[in-house]
């Protein structure tokens, strides 16, 4: 760009006085020189912001209006001809029992994911919110689930939740319980699945509680015990109510992310796999989508799927995000 | 989102060492060894898995249908051998190394060059676009697959690289993250002053903001390499068995008709160790990040 300008020709931060020989020309209003910075100025920001926007719209809003478009149609992978069919889909979808199965079994995961995985991040993030030596150690400790491979440890998972020689059903045994067919029960398999994203999300979300709680300002703890507030009522009074906006963060990101669940239940067992077990009884929504579009090949039918759970995200989302203000405010005195 | 970011206060560290002086008065009293004791648990219970696929993988399979040893034996690289011969190992490393890394880096430049433009460029429409770019993170786009798949069946890029790495190159996460940075750490004297000087936007941008932006191009370009890396569910549909990534190629492994778990897992186990290794060395700026991150966004 504008090689007349030779400012900095070295690799300072600090920009140094360019070497000019007339200082007026950029002024002087008619110079094409002024014409090009006018130029520079009003349309490289818009040049700058463009890869974004231009990406956005090619493979992430078009894909998604052009799903709806697809789900109006008998579309069938490599088929010669794709007939309208209005609403077809949809309310074949609707009397889906197997649909419905799998939004049932994706909202129980949800379910037991988020709860317990959002209070022992906030439980945990106390814990690291205290003085401990050597601070940056147990952070990085409780963050180590996050970086593993999810598919690597998906796999790994699914040999621990193995139902002859998985350990976990060893230790069961071991305190005298029964064996749990981790695979076979509906109800087992979600809690197996919602472990998993547990087990990877909980530091991770506890690092970010943990940031949120220690801007907190230090002087409206100290006015509480100044009035002699205890540890438990300072939690609940100023802890979780500054952790508001932070919480509402995190329930939002996991409703997103979590009721789009894939990896987990397709490896969970290696079997099973689109079909989500022998009676589907762990096959979410998004699976069912793959395994309707990818290899039953009906993209109609798996573009209407998307929708659906498109709207229902939208939805949960929303109400989760009105819950959370409700319920992290009520301690607010 | 933004409620936040105003509330911010002195880092952690900062109050945490402050408050040594002091001992003993608030909430920052040295803690005891339950909880110690609760974090080794924690901590114990996110390294066992790992330990697991490690242990599985060092032993014959058929050692664990008659007892669950608890020591790793001698058979890893036997096994390690094995999952070479079933999947293309290398190929897959090499092209997860190549997706990740051409995503990272454009996904740094792009971000930064927006962020920059967002948060120190004055232009018609600059808040409604930039509300939009935050707004785009509440989108599932991966819902958008099907079409997204069918063109690129039509351009004849199924199976390859391209189709993978396209969709990735720049972020919203990317885009919000380095204007929250650039509006704080970049002074608009300095930009003022270049301008004055008669930089060119682009030179304004290469010499006054890249350098000050380092820290936090650095951090974006670890999460993005990390979130590549990890991304399955796309490169599954659009990529084939002999041109995969790796997690691609770890799902082949599984999906075998009869499961050899020291097989899988030794595969599990090749497949984690480089991201063990990269976590030990660069573990301390994940964990700022993402507390930055928590803080801004």
């Amino acid at each position: 760009m504008t090689t007349e300008l030779t400012v900095t020709r070295g690799r300072g931060a600090e920009p140094r006085p360019p070497r000019r020989d007339d200082n007026d020309d950029i002024g002087s209003g008619k110079s094409w020189r002024y014409k090009l910075t006018r130029l520079d100025v009003k349309f490289s920001p818009y040049l700058y912001i463009a890869p974004f926007f231009v990406l956005f719209a090619v493979v992430g809003l078009f894909p998604l209006l052009y799903t709806a478009y697809i789900s109006l149609f008998d579309w069938e992978l490599g088929g010669d001809e794709q007939p309208f069919v209005g609403i077809d889909n949809y309310t074949e979808l609707l009397a889906d029992s197997q649909f419905w199965n799998a939004m049932v079994n994706t909202l129980s995961i949800f379910a037991m994911s988020t709860l317990p995985q959002i209070v022992t991040a906030v439980l945990l993030a106390v814990l690291l919110n205290t003085a401990l030596r050597g601070r940056t150690g147990w952070r990085m400790g409780v963050l180590l689930p996050y970086v593993a491979s999810l598919v690597a440890l998906t796999i790994i998972f699914g040999d621990l939740f193995g139902v002859q020689y998985g350990i976990i059903n060893d230790l069961i045994e071991m305190v005298g319980l029964d064996r749990i067919d981790w695979q076979a029960e509906r109800w087992w398999s979600h809690v197996a699945i919602a472990s998993m994203v547990n087990w990877r999300w909980t530091g991770y979300n506890a690092l970010i509680v943990l940031a949120a709680m220690q801007a907190i300002p230090r002087d409206i703890y100290e006015a509480a015990w100044v009035d002699g507030a205890s540890k438990v009522r300072q939690f609940f009074s100023i802890t979780l109510p500054m952790l508001r906006p932070t919480l509402i963060f995190v329930v939002v990101t996991s409703t997103i992310g979590g009721l789009q669940i894939f990896t987990e239940p397709l490896l969970f067992s290696p079997s099973a796999g689109v079909n989500g077990g022998a009676t589907n009884q762990y096959q979410t929504v998004v699976l069912y989508m793959y395994s309707s579009g990818f290899r039953s090949f009906d993209l109609g039918y798996a573009s209407a799927m998307a929708w659906v759970l498109f709207v229902v995200i939208i939805a949960i989302a929303g109400i989760n995000f009105m819950l959370t203000r409700k319920l992290a405010s009520s301690g607010e005195a | 989102m933004a409620t936040i970011a105003d509330r911010r206060a002195p880092t952690g560290a900062k109050r945490v060492r402050k408050s040594k002086g002091k001992a003993g008065s608030l909430s920052e009293r040295r803690p005891g060894f339950v909880v110690y004791g609760i974090l080794i648990a924690f901590i114990l219970g996110s390294a066992f898995p790992f330990y697991w696929s490690f242990l599985v993988a060092s032993h014959d399979d058929a050692k664990f249908t008659a007892e669950t040893p608890l020591l790793p034996g001698g058979n890893f690289f036997h096994n390690a051998g094995r999952v070479l011969d079933s999947i293309p190992f290398w190929k897959a490393l090499g092209n997860s190394v190549i997706v990740s890394g051409t995503v990272t880096v454009s996904v740094v430049i792009l971000s930064t060059l927006a962020g920059f433009a967002f948060a120190k460029l004055r232009f018609k429409g600059r808040g409604p676009l930039m509300v939009f770019v935050v707004a785009t993170l509440a989108v599932p786009t991966q819902l958008g697959i099907i079409p997204l798949y069918m063109a690129m069946a039509e351009f004849g890029w199924s199976g390859t690289l391209g189709a993978v790495i396209v969709p990735n190159l720049v972020t919203a996460f990317g885009v919000f993250w380095m204007r929250q940075y650039i509006a704080d750490a970049v002074p608009d004297e300095l930009i003022e002053a270049a301008r004055m000087d008669g930089c060119s936007m682009i030179r304004t941008f290469w010499h006054v903001c890249l350098p000050a932006v380092r820290p936090a191009a650095a951090m974006l370009g670890i999460f993005t390499f990390m979130m590549s890396w990890n991304d399955f569910l796309w490169p599954l549909i659009v990529l084939n068995a002999d041109n995969p990534t790796m997690q691609v190629a770890l799902e082949k492994l599984q999906s075998g008709y009869y499961v050899d778990n020291s097989l899988v897992l030794a595969g599990t186990t090749m497949a984690t160790v480089p991201i063990l290794i990269v976590f030990l060395v660069l573990g301390r700026q994940i964990v700022a990040g993402i507390m930055q991150g928590a803080v801004k966004g």
